[in-house]
C-alpha cells in the first residue's frame, strides 16, 4: 500500500494503517528528533507527538504538495526545535508545504540522498556548515548566529543561502 | 533568476525559520504578492528538508510503537476531517457568517439611528425579523439531523456544473461545487486563485462525489492575496503547479 493509500486509511480511523506508517517512518522521525534534541527521552516524546498529530489530523498532509517522508522529517524538525527553544509550536501542520524533486519512496533512494547530502556538507567550509546547522538543527535566527559567531549578518545570510543552493545542485545531479 | 534578487537571501533564511525582525516582516509582505518568490520559498524548504531527511541515528525504542498504538486506541476520533467537511457543514458556516454580517449591519444601522435621533420602531422591528430569519436558516443548516434532498426536474437534462467560491484575503477560502462530471482515471479537478497580479495560485485538488458535489475548505494559500477570479482545470490527481488548459470553469467576484 502506498503512502497516499495509508493516509487515506488513517482518515477512516484504520489503526493498522497507522501501525504500518509507523514502521515505515518512525526511524526518520526519531533520528531527526534525536539530532535536534540530543536526548533520547525528549526525542521519544516528539516521536509520539508527531504520530499522534498525524492520527488526529491526517488531512494536514497534502499528497499533491510533496512526499510524506520529507514532510514528516520537516514537521519533526520544526517541533523538536520548538521543544529545544522551549517555545510554543510556531507553525501548524497544514502550513508545512515543500517541494522536493527526488522520489523518496524507497529506502534505497533515501540511502542515496543521505550520501549526497553528507557529501555536500563535507564539501562546505566549516563556517558555512556551522551556520546552516545552527539555523536548521538548533533553531537560531540569523541575528543570533551572527552574535554567537561574531560574523556580520550579511555573511551569515550569504552562507546559508549558498549552502542551500549547494545542496540543491548536488541532489539534482543524477 | 525567478526570485527577486533583493529578497533571495532572506527567502533562504525564512525557509529555515531563521529570519527575524523587520527583515522577516518585510519579506512576508513581499511574499503575499509575489508568486515567484513563494515558489522559491517552497523549493528552498524542500532543499532544507534534505538536511532533516538525511539525518540518521539509532532506531526508536521498541516500546514507542506499543505506547503509540495504546494512545491511539484510547482516543476514538471522528472519521471526518477538515478536508472531509461536507456541503451542509460548509453551508452552515456560511449561514453563520451571514448572521454575523447581518448582526454587524444591524448594529451599525442602529448606531446611526441613535446618532441621528431617528426613532423608528417599525424599522428596528423589521431588522429584528430579518435577523431572526437568518438565525432560523443557520439553525436548520447546522442541525445534526439535517439531510439533503436534491429536488430536480423530472424530464429535463441534468443541470450544468456550478461552483461558488467564498474568499477572504485574511480568513481563507471555501469552495462548493455541484453537478460536476466525473474526472478520468488518475485525473482530478484543480481550483486556481487568479490574483490581480502574477501567476495563478493552486487552491486545492478535488474529485466530485457520486452526486457530483465537492468542497474545498481553507486550502493553503498565501495570506493577503487579492483575487481577480477563480478557475478550475483538470490536472493529474496529484495536482499541478501551473494550470493545464483548457479552463473548464471560471468566475469573477462581485
Amino acid at each position: 500500500m502506498n503512502d497516499g493509500a495509508l493516509v487515506a486509511a488513517i482518515r477512516n480511523g484504520n489503526q493498522e494503517a497507522m501501525a504500518e506508517l509507523y514502521d515505515r517512518y518512525s526511524s526518520v522521525v526519531y533520528a531527526v528528533a534525536l539530532r535536534v534534541l540530543g536526548d533520547t527521552s525528549a526525542a521519544e516524546d516528539v516521536l509520539q507527538e508527531i504520530f499522534m498529530q498525524l492520527w488526529r489530523k491526517p488531512g494536514a498532509f497534502d499528497a499533491s504538495r510533496g512526499n510524506l517522508a520529507p514532510w514528516l522529517a520537516v514537521i519533526t524538525r520544526n517541533r523538536a526545535v520548538d521543544v529545544l527553544r522551549k517555545r510554543r509550536p510556531q507553525s501548524e501542520l497544514e502550513d508545512t508545504t515543500l517541494t522536493v524533486d527526488p522520489d523518496f519512496a524507497g529506502e534505497a533512494d533515501r540511502g542515496l540522498i543521505v550520501e549526497k547530502v553528507r557529501s555536500a556538507l563535507q564539501a562546505m567550509s566549516s563556517q558555512q556548515r556551522n551556520a546552516l546547522e545552527m539555523a536548521y538543527f538548533e533553531g537560531y535566527s540569523h541575528s543570533e548566529i551572527s552574535a554567537k559567531t561574531g560574523e556580520p549578518l550579511g555573511t551569515i545570510k550569504t552562507r546559508i543561502r549558498s549552502g542551500l543552493m549547494q545542496l540543491r545542485k548536488l541532489v539534482e545531479t543524477k | 533568476m525567478s526570485v527577486h534578487e533583493q529578497f533571495a537571501e532572506d527567502v533562504a533564511l525564512y525557509a529555515l525559520g531563521a529570519l527575524d525582525g523587520e527583515a522577516k516582516a518585510s519579506l512576508e509582505r513581499h511574499l503575499a504578492g509575489c508568486a515567484s518568490c513563494r515558489r522559491e520559498l517552497e523549493q528552498l524548504r524542500g532543499d532544507a528538508a534534505l538536511l532533516a531527511f538525511s539525518t540518521v541515528g539509532p532506531k526508536a525504542p521498541g516500546r514507542s510503537k506499543s505506547r503509540l498504538m495504546d494512545a491511539i486506541a484510547k482516543e476514538p476520533r471522528a472519521r471526518r476531517t477538515s478536508h472531509g467537511v461536507n456541503l451542509w457543514a460548509a453551508l452552515g458556516w456560511a449561514a453563520a457568517a451571514l448572521m454575523i454580517v447581518v448582526a454587524v449591519t444591524l448594529w451599525r444601522q442602529n448606531q446611526q439611528l441613535k446618532s441621528s435621533n431617528v426613532k423608528s420602531v417599525e424599522f428596528i422591528e423589521r431588522e429584528r425579523l430579518q435577523l431572526e430569519k437568518a438565525k432560523n436558516v443557520a439553525d436548520i443548516l447546522q442541525a445534526p439531523d439535517a439531510t439533503r434532498y436534491d429536488v430536480l426536474p423530472v424530464k429535463y437534462p441534468a443541470p450544468p456544473p456550478s461552483g461558488k467560491a467564498i474568499y477572504s484575503r485574511e480568513r481563507g477560502l471555501i469552495f462548493i461545487a455541484s453537478n460536476l462530471k466525473p474526472v478520468p482515471a488518475q485525473k482530478a479537478y484543480e481550483l486556481w486563485l487568479i490574483p490581480t497580479q502574477g501567476a495563478p495560485i493552486p487552491a486545492g485538488v478535488f474529485k466530485p462525489d457520486s452526486h457530483g458535489s465537492a468542497t474545498v475548505i481553507n486550502p493553503p494559500l498565501p495570506a493577503g492575496v487579492e483575487a481577480k477570479a477563480f478557475a478550475i482545470t483538470i490536472e493529474p490527481e496529484q495536482g499541478s503547479s501551473t494550470p493545464t488548459m483548457p479552463i473548464v470553469m471560471m468566475g469573477t467576484g462581485g
